[in-house]
């Protein structure tokens, strides 16, 4: 069998495990739309000078969120506890190789970040009367979305390793979650309310380069002058993002282990 | 070409040794057995020798091949049982086994193993469901779904009741007809003794004993004679019972009280284990 093969046989079982456990499904996915109905809610009837909503900005910002939460959680507290449940020791007592596992993860990941996505823009566009973007947004969108799923997932592999215990792996990898949210920008509108140099914090990690490329798919044009920079900056984004990619791919690497032990 | 070979295998977690110099051979075809009290080194040893855990010393080669670097041939043809996992709770049993299996180039079919655990009745069960005695013959049926020519047992039975105990043993016993190397830890002497060709006792990560399980400790070479003379109770330890006991008949000991008791395993066991202490 060769590594692609055991990895579909992964996703598969991935997915199936994780669609039969009714409570992750719930957490996983309704939450970031439920938070995306507060805050659209509350701060709903507030306009720009453009004339966009508030709860349009925030549908924008929260698929940041969405996809932060399906693969750098679920990826991060997956790999913690395969590690604790005996998954991970079961498949290196067989033949499957490293790759074909994390392959897996990432099918299931992509499978969750694709619905999740669906569902926000969902949200948005049928609840906040978001309007859906053209196709050359849509090719944005497109590496965007791949680039921040492939991202998050190797972070959130990568601080599995320091995760001791499984139980304790929502906690941990919510901290750098929740605190990366509010310094992106991801819960504030206009982002520009931060003061300077927390934004400038914030665009050391990828979840502000995240958010900021879902506003330009989803928002129009001239509400690039609420960005920090006054202007979406697409480049940047893409090498931002593509620098935590190679990052988070060496840390992997470097700490993926069977087991503790090794 | 022996199944294991292992030479002077040391084993630290912390600066605390507890593989300290172990020896061992397993030739093919063989179920050896490691016999030995919790955390004498029975588990770790295992591990090392299933590519899990790294050794801190010592030589080992394992069909062939350095477990530390087996790669994903060699995998193909060792087995384990792994014994606290957990994992997989949501697919059904027959899932799972055709999920395993699918890793390897010439698997046994899911429902011959699920039959031959005994757990055609929950095939399509969820794993979550299963009591714990069914979640370890799954763990079997894992172990042998690629129709590994090494399998590791690591306390497989624990847990069980007498009579899925039973059948395991039966379960093995097959196994090893048909040709598997075993190599099974276990702290059930009865176990021990019902399965393996040869066995070792472990304890304080070193080898206290080795043989068969006639011939463990010197086990053969004492028997105990005891009877009553004048309704006083009389012992003696001999090697050869034969010539005692024709000595007794002539006399006017009543023989009625004659008792002759070869040592159980588990009388050499705990007094190696004694021993040691």
């Amino acid at each position: 069998m060769s590594t692609a093969t055991m990895g579909f046989s992964r996703g598969h079982v991935e997915v199936l495990m994780f669609l039969r456990d009714r409570t992750a499904v719930i957490f996983t996915f309704a939450f970031p739309a439920m938070l995306l109905l507060l805050f659209g809610t509350i701060f709903g009837d507030q306009y720009t000078d453009a004339g966009v909503s508030a709860s349009n900005v925030f549908s924008a910002s929260m698929i940041a969120y969405g996809i932060l939460s399906t693969a750098f959680v679920t990826m991060g507290a997956g790999l913690a506890m395969d590690r604790e449940d005996g998954t991970l020791k079961r498949l290196h007592g067989t033949p499957i190789t490293a790759t074909s596992y994390v392959l897996g993860k990432l099918i299931l990941v992509f499978a969750l970040s694709v619905a999740e996505v669906i569902l926000l823009v969902g949200v948005g566009a049928l609840v906040f009367d978001m309007p859906l973007p053209d196709a050359s947004h849509w090719l944005t969108f497109t590496w965007l979305f791949l680039l921040s799923v492939i991202t998050c997932s190797l972070l959130g592999m990568a601080v599995s390793g320091i995760v001791k215990h499984a139980r304790t792996a929502g906690a941990i990898l919510n901290v750098p979650v929740v605190a990366l949210q509010f310094i992106s920008g991801v819960f504030i509108y206009p982002v520009t309310q931060l003061p300077s140099w927390l934004i400038n914090v914030a665009a050391i990690f990828p979840v502000k380069w995240m958010a900021q490329g879902f506003r330009y798919v989803f928002l129009p044009d001239v509400m690039k002058d609420q960005e920090p920079a006054g202007q979406w900056e697409l480049g940047r984004i893409a090498l931002v993002l593509g620098a935590w990619c190679v990052i988070g791919l060496v840390l992997c690497l470097l700490t993926f282990r069977w087991s503790r032990d090794k | 070409m022996n199944a294991i070979e292992v030479r002077g295998l040391r084993k630290s977690y912390r600066g605390q040794e507890v593989v300290r110099g172990i020896d061992l051979e397993v030739a093919r075809g063989e179920v050896f057995a490691l016999l030995g009290p919790n955390g004498a080194g029975k588990t770790t040893t295992t591990e090392i020798l299933e590519g899990h855990r790294r050794r801190d010393g010592g030589d080992a080669s394992v069909l062939g091949a350095d477990p530390a670097t087996g790669g994903r041939e060699w995998r193909a043809r060792i087995g384990i049982v792994l014994q606290d996992a957990d994992d997989a709770a949501d697919l059904s049993v027959a899932e799972m086994v055709r999920h395993i299996a699918g890793f390897y180039p010439g698997p046994r079919p899911a429902a011959e193993v699920i039959e031959l655990v005994g757990l055609t009745a929950k095939s399509k069960s969820r794993i979550r469901s299963l009591s714990g005695g069914q979640r370890r013959r799954l763990d079997v049926a894992l172990g042998i779904v690629g129709r590994p020519e090494l399998l590791f047992l690591d306390e497989p039975t624990t847990g069980f009741d007498p009579q899925a105990r039973r059948q395991f043993w039966d379960l093995i016993r097959e196994l090893a007809a048909e040709g598997t190397t075993i190599l099974l830890t276990t702290h059930y002497l009865e176990e021990a003794e019902a399965l393996a060709d040869r066995l070792a006792v472990l304890a304080d990560g070193r080898i206290l004993a080795e043989g068969t399980p006639t011939t463990l400790g010197g086990g053969a070479q004492t028997t105990k004679v005891t009877w009553r003379d004048n309704g006083v109770l009389k012992e003696e330890q001999v090697t050869d019972p034969t010539e005692l006991i024709r000595k007794l008949v002539a006399t006017e000991a009543d023989l009625r009280t004659l008792t002759v008791t070869r040592p159980t395993l588990e009388d050499i066991y705990l007094n190696l284990i004694k021993g040691d202490k």
